[in-house]
């Protein structure tokens, strides 16, 4: 029960640390409108060209446009999310000071994240999507049930991604230095999240394996359960698996590197 | 004669300003190279997209790919540029709330060459190199009939787009003085107006066509000159000399830019902090 309360704290406490950069969340509104209406326009061109490509009409495109304009911030999709700050205190040794605390390192981190994304979406996301559905026809569902299970994504897509970078952060108890992995993080979270173009429209053998690695998680599993094409249960079980195996992966890491600090003597 | 005075002046100081950060990064050679590389794989990521696109599709807007190569490339080695040479510029609101800017105005340099050359990152060239790659390979690939005057007008969009997203860099950040903690907005013009020329005209709406011709003259960068190479008929109808107009463009985008930016610095109140 006193743990719950303490995770909850450090979410409330996340939330609160973005909340207070207002201009920038205005600016980042804007942006992610004059983006989203950029590759709206490209989408709609290549729908034209190709009707139906990856099973969307031109609804569902636009839609799955504004979704990604949306989530971008809320799943730190490029990164730039917890994990910054985890790798900083890594690099520093001020890890140190975080092990010593009578709380779950991972959860801790994930709790955190979890408040930053629920800012991010509620200050930096919704209104592009607003936008998108006011001045572009979208694919909305109208019954209830279908929000409710996007939100369940939505939940679970937060975890993945929180996931990912979390291992991606841990790596800097070995390499000393986030910049590279940041690299990486920036490459395929743009790539494999499908911010350039919807998985389901990647070609071939290619499109296969980018749709079962854990980044089609993060906007293509939400949007599928939004528009309903995919069965929102076959998608909580994917999203749920991935984010099993990552925050596993995440805990074996974290105790071999905790072991390296102890070591080290922080 | 004393504007000459300060060119210089600004020039020697960017200069020295430029080569220290350059020292400082050479220092650790394998991660800069690295670094280079990384840069390069980023910024290849918006062409990707495009190869995506056309594994699916033959044309885009009517345009076949050796021709969206064609815009992509002139549209990513003028932004790659203005971003080698200005791109810190967007450092500039954490200096004004940590007040540090305030130290930049004490210094007997132009400001505007200590904010540009402020962290100056030569792994920049990354977005250069990839950007003039791909111009390469659709200058090759393109059908073109080649000219005297479609030739000569190739580096002259790409200098003239240079200098025209470099006006955009110092606009925004003199409107970061106003507004402070407001990088991103300069993001939307920045990396949005590249985004938007790396793509055919045909595939906006007119009104957004209208807008960043006549409004924030982006469509000199690429749209305009290059509808006269590819002989594809001009944005908006504007008239067939339009096409050399480019270098007039860049000309007076940089001077609205200086003006702005001399405003925008004698309205600058320190933090206080």
């Amino acid at each position: 029960m006193g743990s719950a309360r303490l995770y909850a704290a450090v979410a409330a406490g996340g939330f609160r640390r973005y909340a207070t950069y207002r201009a920038a969340t205005l600016a980042g509104v804007f942006t992610n409108t004059v983006f989203g209406v950029i590759l709206v326009y490209t989408y709609l061109a290549l729908w034209d060209e190709k009707p139906h490509l990856g099973g969307y009409d031109q609804a569902q495109a636009v839609t799955y446009v504004w979704l990604g304009q949306c989530l971008y911030a809320t799943l730190a999709i490029q990164g730039g999310g917890a994990e910054k700050d985890l790798m900083e205190r890594i690099r520093t040794g001020e890890i140190a000071v975080d092990l010593y605390r009578p709380a779950d390192l991972q959860l801790w981190w994930l709790a955190g994240d979890v408040g930053r994304a629920l800012f991010q979406m509620l200050g930096r996301g919704v209104i592009p999507f607003l936008f998108g559905a006011v001045f572009f026809p979208m694919a909305l569902p109208t019954e209830v049930a279908a929000w409710a299970a996007f939100v369940v994504t939505l939940l679970l897509a937060t975890i993945v991604s929180f996931a990912i970078r979390y291992l991606a952060a841990l790596s800097v108890f070995w390499l000393m230095d986030g910049m590279g992995v940041n690299q990486v993080l920036v490459v395929t979270g743009i790539f494999f999240s499908g911010m350039v173009l919807p998985l389901n429209a990647f070609p071939g053998v290619f499109g296969e394996i980018v749709r079962v690695l854990p980044w089609a998680a993060q906007i293509q599993m939400p949007a599928d359960v939004l528009m309903g094409e995919t069965d929102p249960l076959r998608a909580f079980a994917f999203q749920a698996a991935w984010a099993v195996a990552l925050l596993t992966a995440g805990r074996l890491v974290q105790s071999a590197a905790t072991r390296r600090v102890v070591v080290q003597g922080g | 004669m004393a504007e000459r005075g300060v060119l210089l002046e600004g020039l020697r100081a960017y200069r020295m300003i430029a080569g220290m950060w350059v020292r400082s990064s050479m220092t650790y050679r394998t991660s800069f190279v690295v670094t280079v590389f990384g840069n390069l794989t980023v910024t290849g990521l918006d062409f990707v997209a495009i190869l995506l696109m056309f594994s699916q599709v033959d044309s885009l807007g009517g345009w076949s790919l050796p021709e969206v190569a064609f815009l992509y490339g002139l549209s990513a080695t003028a932004f790659g540029i203005a971003d080698l040479v200005l791109g810190s510029m967007d450092v500039l609101g954490a200096r004004m709330r940590d007040g540090s800017f305030d130290t930049l105005l004490v210094r007997p340099a132009p400001v505007l060459a200590q904010v540009g050359a402020d962290r100056f990152a030569l792994r920049r060239l990354g977005r250069i190199t990839q950007g003039a790659v791909v111009l390469g390979w659709a200058l090759v690939s393109v059908d073109v009939d080649w000219s005297a005057a479609k030739v000569l007008l190739v580096p002259v969009m790409v200098v003239s787009g240079a200098a025209i997203f470099s006006a955009v860099f110092v606009a925004g950040a003199a409107f970061q003085i106003y507004a402070q903690d407001a990088a991103e907005v300069q993001n939307a013009f920045t990396y949005g107006g590249t985004t938007l020329l790396q793509y055919p005209p045909s595939v906006f709406g007119k009104d957004l066509v209208r807008g960043v011709t006549f409004m924030l003259p982006l469509a000199f960068v690429n749209w305009v000159p290059a509808a006269y190479v590819l002989e594809r008929p001009y944005p908006i109808g504007l008239p067939g000399w339009a096409a050399f107009a480019s270098p007039l463009v860049a000309v007076a985008c940089c001077a609205l830019a200086g003006l702005a930016w001399r405003t925008g610095l004698r309205s600058y109140r320190s933090t206080g902090s």
